[in-house]
């Protein structure tokens, strides 16, 4: 179960602040199993981000996690900094909500790209490059040899995060760790990322953590849905479950809260699959 | 703008020279104008002194004899209406003729040329010592912050900033020169040394070049005090600069994705971290290296230290006019190339700003 390359975390308390604190994650257990994409749903606030934040070891300093997080056998919480290098970016990467904000606006996508894979792999510049160019028609960035040479203002944000993903991709990671991937982007760009995800978690056996407010995203993505309501997760099931028969009154007002999710006239997301009223039948799609 | 210009960018990687060409053309017919401007400024403030240049030069009785002052106003144009003298002065200048010094009656180019490769030495000593300290003591405060080594850097570059120059040098040199003994206090090199051949006018550079390791090392120590009390206030300045600029960056979301990408911290602090913090605190090393330059009128004054500072506070002491002028000039060249070359780094550090 702990070594199958997919993420499993137990008990992760996170308290922040001096002295007593206040505590932000009241145990959170979750498996992140390869092959599948967990949604970690919830508003802000309810600890969602501060969870995958645990996992790459990127909590504020006044911040003291317990618990396991558990990957390949060796739990994540227990390493150093230096020690847990060897793992994000490498076996766990993560992709950031803005790509805008995530890329560096003065470095080149190409440096970008390569300067994690050359250190976890000790790669050539000229092996760093080939395999920055595959990775970037993986997620259909068109003209990759040339995107190497170019820096994030020259893109959209769709093609941003697509450059991002890629990113994520280089090392081969198994978990890859998507804090809102979408939110910043307008809506028929969102969909088309989605089914990049999905395909890439199909295709390359990933681990998917899908953390999104958005639980249109989530329905369309998800196959396991966790809702979390002020550090508890109040809420496991598989997609379907969640969705149409919510067992928790949180979820409900969730899905209740949804503009489609009453079904008559929800106009309002033309992404296709990213529809919550269509749901049941939209498995299929995605 | 700057998505119209993807698809040139995109052909001519690395920067494409073709917009910076014409950046550079644009810039030099700006800083072209700028010039005219301070040959102007300069020359209509000291036009504007109420005081008479004539009492200076002639001295009081000369200057009580009528004929001799007419003979004197004649000769030297200040009849003329003046635009006409600011014509004359500026087709002299264009020729490279700043005038003759009232005082030394010698070219006050060649004084210049002169005196200025000693306020160079003693400046650029100053500015490289000041930047690496502050931008090195800002960026530690910023990654070790709110413990005790931020507390103690803060503390120091606040005093850095508040003790007054001429207070710092006086003690400075009561201290290290005249009560240790440990480096020298004036002068450039010692009298029992002879200077090395002139290449480049900065002695330390000089004396390397010729092999001459003992008058390197005789220079240096000669540029350890007054380098020292001109640079403080720099590197308090740059300290502070460095570090809020740093604290700014360590919040981006991009350092976050470079931590997340398990680079080395090194990596991130150097690559991800100083990058994005460069932008503002090359604009204060611009501005603090202006301000650094008024500082060496009083530190060469204590330190006798040959240079243009000395140079000007003795033009302007004894209302020596062509002095004056040239001396403007040159700290207004210095200036406007000084702000050419931080536009210059803005556009090698941030590739948004070669766009527009």
């Amino acid at each position: 179960m702990t070594g199958d390359g997919g993420l499993h975390i137990r008990s992760l308390r996170v308290v922040i602040g001096r002295d007593a604190g206040t505590t932000i994650l009241h145990g959170i257990d979750l498996d992140v199993p390869r092959g599948q994409v967990t949604g970690l749903a919830g508003e802000s606030g309810s600890g969602k981000t501060i969870t995958g934040m645990s996992v790459m070891g990127l909590l504020p300093t006044t911040a003291r996690a317990s618990g396991q997080i558990l990957f390949e056998g060796t739990d994540l919480l227990t390493l150093s900094a230096r020690q847990l290098n060897a793992y994000r970016g490498a076996r766990i990467a993560m992709v950031f909500q803005d790509p805008t904000a995530s890329l560096h606006p003065m470095l080149s996508i190409g440096g970008q790209l390569t300067d994690h894979y050359r250190s976890h792999t000790g790669a050539s510049k000229r092996e760093a490059k080939d395999r920055a160019v595959e990775m970037l028609t993986k997620v259909q960035v068109p003209e990759p040899e040339i995107a190497l040479h170019k820096y994030p203002h020259q893109f959209s944000g769709g093609q941003l995060q697509r450059v991002a993903i890629a990113g994520a991709l280089m090392c081969g990671p198994s978990v890859l760790i998507a804090d809102e991937p979408t939110t910043a982007l307008d809506v028929t760009v969102q969909a088309e990322l989605l089914r990049l995800l999905r395909g890439l978690c199909d295709d390359l056996g990933l681990a998917v953590l899908l953390i999104t407010h958005d639980l249109g995203v989530m329905s369309s993505l998800a196959d396991r849905i966790a809702v979390m309501k002020d550090g508890r997760i109040v809420e496991l099931g598989d997609r379907y479950q969640v969705i149409t028969a919510p067992q928790d009154p949180y979820t409900r007002s969730l899905i209740d809260a949804l503009p489609a999710a009453d079904g008559a006239s929800a106009g309002g997301r033309c992404a296709d699959g990213a529809d919550a009223a269509r749901l049941p039948g939209s498995e299929g799609s995605v | 703008m700057a998505q119209d210009t993807s698809t040139t960018t995109a052909t001519a990687p690395g920067g494409g020279g073709h917009p910076l060409a014409r950046y550079l053309v644009v810039r030099a017919g700006i800083t072209v104008l700028l010039l005219f401007g301070v040959t102007l400024t300069t020359f209509i403030l000291t036009n504007l002194i109420p005081a008479d240049p004539v009492q200076a030069v002639l001295g009081e009785q000369a200057a009580a004899n009528p004929e001799i002052v007419a003979a004197y106003r004649e000769r030297a144009g200040l009849d003329d209406p003046l635009p006409v003298q600011y014509f004359t002065y500026l087709s002299n200048v264009l020729q490279g003729d700043l005038g003759t010094s009232q005082q030394t009656r010698q070219p006050v180019a060649d004084e210049l040329g002169r005196a200025a490769p000693a306020t160079i030495e003693l400046a650029l000593a100053a500015i490289v010592v000041s930047a690496v300290l502050g931008i090195g003591l800002g960026l530690w405060a910023a990654l070790k912050r709110r413990t005790i080594i931020d507390q103690v850097i803060r503390l120091v570059s606040t005093v850095g900033i508040s003790i007054p120059l001429f207070w710092l040098a006086l003690v400075v040199y009561y201290v290290f020169f005249f009560q240790l003994g440990i480096f020298p206090g004036s002068g450039r090199l010692s009298p029992t040394l002879t200077p090395p051949p002139d290449v480049t006018g900065l002695y330390t550079v000089d004396s390397l070049l010729a092999g001459d390791l003992p008058a390197f090392w005789d220079a240096l120590s000669h540029l350890v005090l007054p380098a020292s009390v001109l640079g403080l206030y720099t590197v308090g300045l740059l300290t502070r600069f460095a570090r809020s600029a740093v604290l700014e960056i360590l919040d981006q979301d991009y350092v976050r994705a470079a931590r997340a990408k398990g680079l080395p911290a090194r990596t991130v602090v150097t690559r991800y971290v100083l990058r994005g913090s460069l932008v503002p605190i090359i604009t204060v090393l611009g501005m603090a290296f202006g301000s650094l330059l008024s500082g060496t009128v009083l530190v060469e004054i204590i330190f006798s230290w040959n240079g243009i500072g000395q140079y000007s506070y003795a033009a302007a002491t004894r209302l020596d006019l062509p002095a004056i002028m040239g001396v403007g000039l040159v700290v207004g060249m210095v200036y406007i190339g000084l702000n050419f070359i931080v536009d210059l780094l803005y556009g090698l550090i941030d590739p948004r700003v070669r766009v527009s």
